[in-house]
């Protein structure tokens, strides 16, 4: 019965990557292509966020973190050991894991709020770590990073490609593999053991599932993806500063995977759109000051559709999601507002 | 006799940054019980705090400034606003989502942070701007140690704004209404409670706390768009530490907090510029060791 519907969604999925894939070549400027590069790196970041938030509801408002360990491991292994920018990749991926894991463990008691909260001034306190080890991460100058763009298989030296057209490529072919690896996850019983702590950590350990593990577990992958984007982020840009991954850069990630719709698999790549392109849009429409526009359309979005776009056109379509994020839905509790405990916590 | 002239001096020294730290302290107090007024009502952060209090602080300046009102009308004028504001902002904004998940909460006080950093920003600028002081930066000896006027009464100051909440939580009945409304909204409203505008009123004094707060760091640092964004970190820091849902834990947090980072700026210069990685671990430390705060009440969690 969902045969056919199933069949149109992966016609309409693959029509989607063949245009991901053929978009630079054919349509998009040198300008557009690096943004578009960016929203790749970008949604990598908020599906890391959206595991961690929206699928196992770990309010982390400190992914920030995780770039910056991933941006400054290319950055600084980059210029001082002469690696090729694309070989950092991998060990950004591990440092920034290892961090991710360092962070559950206090986490692991830390709920709601209360995780948001300590999350967040991780975020604010990074740029300050990074300026006091000067030595090693060049202080408030930063460090620019010289042949960023530089491809192992010689394409852009042979001009087969631009520099753009490389780093939207390296985004995009890293978003895709893992998008797949955490879809693949999320289908399985880690996915269902992941979103039975969001609904109810008490339910969980009675049906004998590990906190301590899985909660971890989501800190690990959450942190690798924010480190690849990191890497990333620090190639496309040439530079890595203090201010590259500040507290801004987490609150945008926390937000893109709301609108976009936290708990939906394509949720982060409408979030990454969002990020990336809505300041540069309301620059356009409203010179003065974009932050007014993004604050005000985050209001809005939280108001008009509190499940983000992916989750309310789901809604529109009719279709279950297994999941009651609604604000209209939300019976009025009897016991007073909805306490700090979970996202969608059944009451 | 050379070494007694030295501990009379690191004596003199240490009493003077106690005096500076609980100064800078009751502005952390100031801010963090704003943050905790808020949670006692909604249970919710208001990520914005910060910000509202920046904005409010930019009303007082051109207030001074083009309006060349004087200080001691200015002053009142402000918190005034910032009251009527803040009820403001809870009845247009917050209350559509006053019963949503958490997370949308938080999101809707970022989205505000981004408004009122950006309006800010649009109407004032980013020049930094002298703000100034009541009180003069020039030192009273007491028993020999000189202490500044400034400091003393960045103490007054926050000293009459805890005790005036305080009395009103207390004492009147408007404050009562607002305790009942918190902690039993359905229960007051039965008796006739109007729960949603005690909640406004939450929101426009903890508005009107920030003002001051605002408008009592602006002279200390400078006054620009991100003026606050630092002490909100304190603030939240003296609310984790004092517990969360406790005004009186709110004060001592935020006094302790100020004085711990005044001697560690003193005595440990070479790790001064980490203060906010200090409140990081602080936040994680207090929440591992005892998640309620010194005064705080513990989340029971019914199954």
């Amino acid at each position: 019965m969902f045969g056919n519907d199933r069949t149109v969604a992966r016609g309409v999925v693959g029509f989607l990557v063949l245009l991901a894939l053929l978009a630079p070549l054919a349509a998009l400027g040198k300008f557009q292509t690096l943004e578009f590069a960016y929203v790749w790196s970008f949604a990598i970041a908020i599906v890391g966020v959206n595991l961690l938030t929206g699928y196992t509801g770990q309010i982390s408002l400190g992914n920030s973190a995780f770039m910056a360990i991933g941006g400054y491991t290319t950055a600084i292994v980059a210029t001082r050991l002469g690696w090729t920018p694309i070989a950092t990749i991998p060990l950004a991926a591990v440092l920034a894991t290892i961090g991710g894991i360092l962070l559950g463990i206090p986490a692991l008691k830390l709920r709601g709020l209360y995780l948001g909260l300590a999350t967040f001034a991780l975020a604010l306190s990074t740029p300050s770590v990074i300026r006091h080890f000067d030595e090693l991460t060049g202080g408030s100058q930063g460090i620019y990073i010289s042949g960023a763009a530089k491809d192992p298989f010689g394409l852009v030296e042979s001009g087969q490609l631009t520099a753009e057209q490389w780093l939207y490529y390296l985004s995009l072919v890293l978003f895709l593999l893992l998008f797949l690896f955490s879809r693949a996850l999320l289908m399985s019983d880690v996915g269902r053991s992941l979103r039975s702590i969001r609904d109810g950590e008490t339910v969980a350990v009675a049906n004998g599932i590990s906190l301590r593990y899985y909660k971890t577990l989501a800190f690990a992958i959450s942190a690798l993806f924010a480190g690849v984007a990191g890497s990333l982020n620090a190639m496309a840009t040439s530079y890595v500063g203090p201010n590259s991954f500040d507290a801004t850069i987490a609150l945008a990630l926390l937000v893109g995977a709301a609108i976009g719709g936290l708990g939906t698999q394509a949720g982060p790549i409408v979030g990454a759109l969002f990020t990336v392109w809505s300041p540069i849009y309301a620059q356009q429409i409203f010179k003065g000051r974009p932050d007014i526009v993004f604050g005000v359309l985050l209001i809005v979005i939280m108001y008009v559709m509190p499940q983000g776009a992916v989750g309310g056109f789901y809604r529109l379509l009719g279709l279950r999601l297994g999941l009651r994020r609604s604000v209209a839905a939300q019976p009025a509790s009897p016991l007073g507002p909805v306490t700090a405990g979970g996202i969608d916590e059944e009451r | 006799m050379a070494t007694e002239l030295l501990l009379a001096a690191s004596v003199q020294g240490v009493i003077q940054q106690l005096v500076f730290g609980i100064a800078t302290g009751g502005l952390y107090a100031s801010l963090a019980l704003a943050l905790v007024l808020i949670y006692r009502a909604m249970e919710t952060l208001n990520f914005a705090q910060g910000e509202m209090a920046t904005f409010t602080t930019f009303i007082a300046f051109s207030l001074l400034t083009y309006l060349h009102l004087p200080y001691f009308v200015v002053f009142p004028a402000t918190v005034v606003i910032a009251v009527l504001g803040g009820i403001l902002v809870e009845r247009v904004i917050i209350r559509p989502v006053e019963r949503a998940p958490v997370i949308t909460l938080v999101l809707v006080t970022l989205g505000l942070f981004a408004i009122f950093n950006g309006l800010s920003g649009l109407i004032w600028g980013y020049v930094v701007r002298p703000f100034p002081s009541p009180f003069p930066t020039t030192p009273v000896f007491v028993g020999g140690v000189g202490i500044s006027y400034q400091d003393l009464g960045l103490i007054g100051v926050s000293t009459i704004v805890l005790v005036l909440i305080w009395l009103l939580f207390s004492r009147t009945r408007i404050g009562l209404m607002m305790r009942a409304a918190a902690l039993y909204p359905e229960s007051s409203r039965l008796l006739g409670v109007r729960v949603g505008w005690m909640l406004a009123l939450g929101w426009g004094l903890a508005a009107g706390v920030g003002a001051v707060s605002g408008m009592m760091v602006a002279p200390i640092t400078v006054l620009d768009p991100n003026l606050m964004q630092s002490v909100l970190l304190y603030a939240f820091v003296a609310a984790v530490l004092g517990g969360i849902d406790s005004p009186v834990g709110a004060v001592v947090g935020g006094l302790a907090v100020g004085v711990v980072l005044a001697l560690v700026g003193t005595y440990l210069p070479a790790v001064q510029d980490l203060r906010l990685v200090f409140g990081f671990l602080v936040i994680i430390l207090v929440l591992l060791v005892k998640p309620g705060g010194l005064f705080g009440h513990e989340h029971v969690e019914r199954v």
